[in-house]
């Protein structure tokens, strides 16, 4: 790099000039622009995080029914605006690793049914107040308790009893359970002063931002955290913003116009398109998240496995990753658990697309030939219908009558999923394999949206939840993937990514399969060159 | 008592009626509608337990005729009671959308009213000349083009290619009245656009008509311009159908900026109302429904006394 070049982008690092100012020089000296980008990237990472300025989110997912009260969580804006705020005791890092947030410290016990938490000491609320294994207790009561509404009620259900000792929560499950730690980095379990008793929506915790304004539906808007426990490490911009964009093309036209420094769900039809505008990119990660048709095997003509495994083989998965996913994402294979899980098991083998196969487990159904009505909308998963036809187009190829019945969007949650036998839905995934299956394939779950009731394979499920030998527990969660593809009522043919597009401006950026913008994190971890 | 205070009177009465209508129907229409609030609320994540408590906690385990009426007796001490979905106040949420939906309204009005009249008498005035064929096609051609193709034609060469205006009209009680109508710009634009044709065509049909009666022909014969034909004569005897569109127009601008309000992110009682409906929050959509109804049949009625004030039959009644 030449003297000029190199005083350019120190000045560009210094905020002296514009990105695109630097650009337009370089390409004046006879720079490529890619060459260019490369010595600018170079710049800013050898010079540090830069503290200062404001990161806007322009996020899907936000209503003006959303309150601050991470029991009632359920969409992307509060959940953004929570990792501003709040912080649960431990995170699942980028790498599927546990991280401490408020915890400074955790142990297990040998046979993982007791867990001790010890809390980070001199840290303060953003009230002032300091934190103590108490307010991590009453965060716990108040999700666990019998009146809670909470999200995370299903999770922490296994708790048997919890205990403060000095600055240590300690709590015991009535089964061991080696996955403990990931269920306390659940998002709705922000520690709130008191656990939140006294005034749920008040938005006080240890995040490193504090709520400045919350217009519900519109944008909260916060400003750094003087006091967070994280110092200068973390949290370089000076305030920061949650924008609601549900509208797809308001969202992309935010972005391009330099409205927001980041936005969430790309619609992937465009995702191509837009990573072609020279100020932003496209950023997909691989997540845990699948889009699935559900069967219930208990219900005919789905409780003859032969018809389950003839459908299974009619989809097109391949085509459904093309055409609807437009390549962001990956095959599943009738099983909810992906690449993306510590222990999954890579040597179980993929089902193909294979109409032969499909028609003569059909045959071997003895199938009425009755209509098969699979139930679909929009809201189920994004191209939800459009999949629903190609399944439909391949399943009668190989002879088995598939018909597509469409559904309202409204009341979709509550009158076909987990009520109607079959039918299309998603999943978000969750941070390991235990927690995934004990959500909806445990016989007793109240998401058991496949009615998968096995008891060989809750026992399975146990033993690998309380098994604390690795080998041990990947040889048992692959016997149990390896059953729900051949018997599950689960057609998974998809895994779809976390698709953002971020402005150039912002760096620091990192792939995290946690969650769609870098897990909410973006707050925390990046700065603005 | 006066004829026209009669008049206004009666209608005042007949609004109150149709207000209690319009929240019966609203009632009923939310009842009816799949999946109660707490389902809605708590979304695909609702267990049997988190539902039957949140349903406890918002009383909808009540029958429907008592939460109704228990709405309506909030509702005439003046409290629109909370939301079921988030407990914020109602009115005052509402009071801050509304606030904002009337600002866009009313800016938008303020340039399109004026505009739409205006374009209609230079249309009456080069009546089948090139000036009447051009408004005529365009403001024609902005009607057809849907409202949200419109908004996002705007704010992609607009916002995004040229960078004059926000793409995302979002505005703040901290900004300045200038910044503030900047912010809007494009939406106001888009309004615009949209009720300009109806209102225009409107007054050149409404003053052509009057145009073929024998006292212009008297107006023009005594030698005035072309202009004062229409300013004096015509257009005083137009008012009544100019005031009816104008006034539907006015009311679109409230209640019917929805896609708008979407398309840029506008924070109204568009997008609130629609959050609310989709999760079941009765109260808030018939304090919605009230207000909209409200608006609706207030224009409507200064409309009707404009005409009657218009009309000399009626205010010199034998």
């Amino acid at each position: 790099m030449n003297d000029e070049l190199k005083y350019l982008s120190t000045r560009a690092v210094k905020g002296l000039m514009s990105r695109r100012e630097f650009m337009g020089k370089a390409a004046a000296m006879g720079v490529s622009a890619v060459a260019a980008s490369t010595m600018f990237a170079n710049a800013v990472k050898a010079a540090g995080p830069v503290k200062g300025g404001t990161f806007r989110i322009g996020v899907q997912g936000g209503e003006s029914t959303n309150s601050q009260d991470p029991a009632l969580w359920a969409s992307d804006v509060p959940i953004a605006g929570g990792n501003h705020w709040g912080e649960t005791l431990v995170e699942v890092g980028p790498d599927g690793e546990i991280e401490n947030l408020v915890a400074e410290s955790f142990e297990g016990s040998a046979d993982a049914k007791t867990w001790r938490f010890k809390v980070r000491q001199g840290i303060e609320f953003s009230n002032g107040k300091s934190v103590t294994a108490e307010d991590v207790m009453r965060t716990m009561e108040r999700h666990t308790n019998e009146d809670s509404k909470s999200g995370a009620l299903g999770i922490v259900q296994g708790i048997e009893s919890m205990r403060v000792d000095g600055d240590v929560f300690e709590l015991t499950l009535g089964v061991g359970n080696a996955d403990m730690p990931y269920l306390m980095a659940d998002y709705h379990l922000k520690i709130q002063p008191d656990g939140g008793f006294d005034d749920p929506t008040a938005a006080i915790g240890t995040g490193p931002y504090n709520l400045e304004t919350d217009e519900p539906g519109v944008r909260m808007t916060f400003s750094r955290n003087p006091n967070y426990w994280g110092g200068d490490a973390v949290a370089h911009y000076e305030a920061a913003e949650v924008i609601v964009l549900n509208d797809a093309t308001a969202r992309t036209a935010a972005l391009q116009s330099g409205q927001v420094d980041a936005i969430n769900r790309v619609e992937p039809k465009i995702a191509k398109l837009l990573d072609r505008a020279p100020n932003l990119a496209v950023r997909n990660v691989s997540g845990r998240g699948h889009y699935v048709f559900i069967m219930h095997v208990d219900t005919a003509p789905f409780d003859e496995n032969e018809l389950r495994l003839a459908l299974k083989h009619a989809i097109n998965r391949q085509e459904l990753v093309d055409k609807i996913l437009q390549g962001y994402g990956g095959i599943g294979n009738d099983m909810p658990i992906n690449a993306a899980y510590p222990l999954f098991d890579e040597t179980i083998p993929q089902r193909a697309f294979d109409l032969a196969k499909a028609a003569e487990h059909y045959k071997k159904s003895g199938h009425d030939g009755s209509p098969i009505i699979l139930r679909t909308a929009d809201g189920a998963f994004p191209g939800a219908v459009d999949a629903a036809a190609l399944f439909q187009q391949s399943a009668q190829a190989a002879g088995i009558p598939l018909e597509i019945k469409r559904e309202p969007n409204d009341g979709y949650w509550s009158e076909v999923w987990n009520v109607q036998p079959f039918c299309a839905s998603y999943w978000g995934g969750r941070p390991v394999q235990d927690q995934m299956y004990t959500t909806a394939y445990l016989s007793t779950a109240d998401w058991n949206d496949t009615r998968w009731k096995r008891p060989d394979f809750d026992e399975m499920l146990l033993s690998a939840r309380a098994e604390l030998d690795k080998a041990k527990r990947k040889e048992i969660y692959s016997k149990m993937g390896r059953m729900m593809n051949e018997e599950g009522g689960l057609i998974l043919p998809m895994f779809n990514d976390f698709i953002d597009a971020v402005s150039n401006d912002v760096q620091g950026w990192e792939p995290d399969p946690n969650g769609p913008m870098m897990n909410w994190y973006g707050c925390k971890k990046t700065w603005k060159a | 008592m006066h004829p026209i205070l009669k008049l206004v009177a009666q209608r005042l009465a007949l609004s109150v009626l149709l207000l209690l209508a319009a929240s019966v129907l609203i009632f009923a229409g939310t009842t009816i509608l799949p999946g109660d609030v707490a389902q809605q609320i708590l979304g695909q994540s609702a267990t049997p337990e988190s539902l039957a408590n949140l349903r406890e906690e918002l009383g909808l385990n009540d029958p429907p005729l008592t939460r109704y009426f228990a709405w309506l007796g909030g509702v005439l001490q003046g409290d629109l009671g909370t939301a079921l979905t988030n407990g914020l106040d109602i009115a005052t949420a509402m009071g801050e959308r509304l606030s904002k939906t009337l600002f866009l309204a009313f800016w938008a009005a303020i340039i399109a009213v004026p505009l739409a009249i205006l374009l209609g008498l230079i249309a009456v005035r080069y009546k089948d000349r090139w000036p009447d064929k051009l408004i005529s096609s365009i403001t024609l051609t902005s009607i057809s083009i849907p409202e949200f193709m419109i908004g996002y034609i705007l704010a992609f060469f607009i916002g995004v290619k040229l960078g004059w205006a926000p793409s995302v009209a979002l505005i703040s009680d901290s900004m300045g009245l200038l910044e503030k109508l900047h912010a809007i710009s494009l939406p106001i634009a888009t309004l615009t656009l949209v009720v300009l044709a109806h209102m225009m065509r409107m007054t050149r049909a409404a003053i052509l008509n009057v145009m073929q009666s024998a006292y212009i022909e008297t107006a023009e014969l005594k030698g005035l311009s072309a202009f004062e034909v229409i300013r004096r004569h015509a257009f005083p005897n137009a008012v009544a159908p100019i005031v009816n569109v104008v006034m539907i127009n006015l009311a679109y601008l409230v209640v019917g900026v929805v896609v708008v309000e979407v398309v840029f992110a506008y924070p109204g009682m568009g997008q609130y109302l629609v959050d609310h409906v989709s999760k079941r929050d009765v109260p808030v959509v018939q304090a919605g429904g009230l207000i909209f109804a409200a608006v609706y049949i207030g224009l409507n009625m200064i409309a009707d006394i404009v005409s009657i004030l218009a009309n000399p039959r009626l205010r010199h009644p034998k």
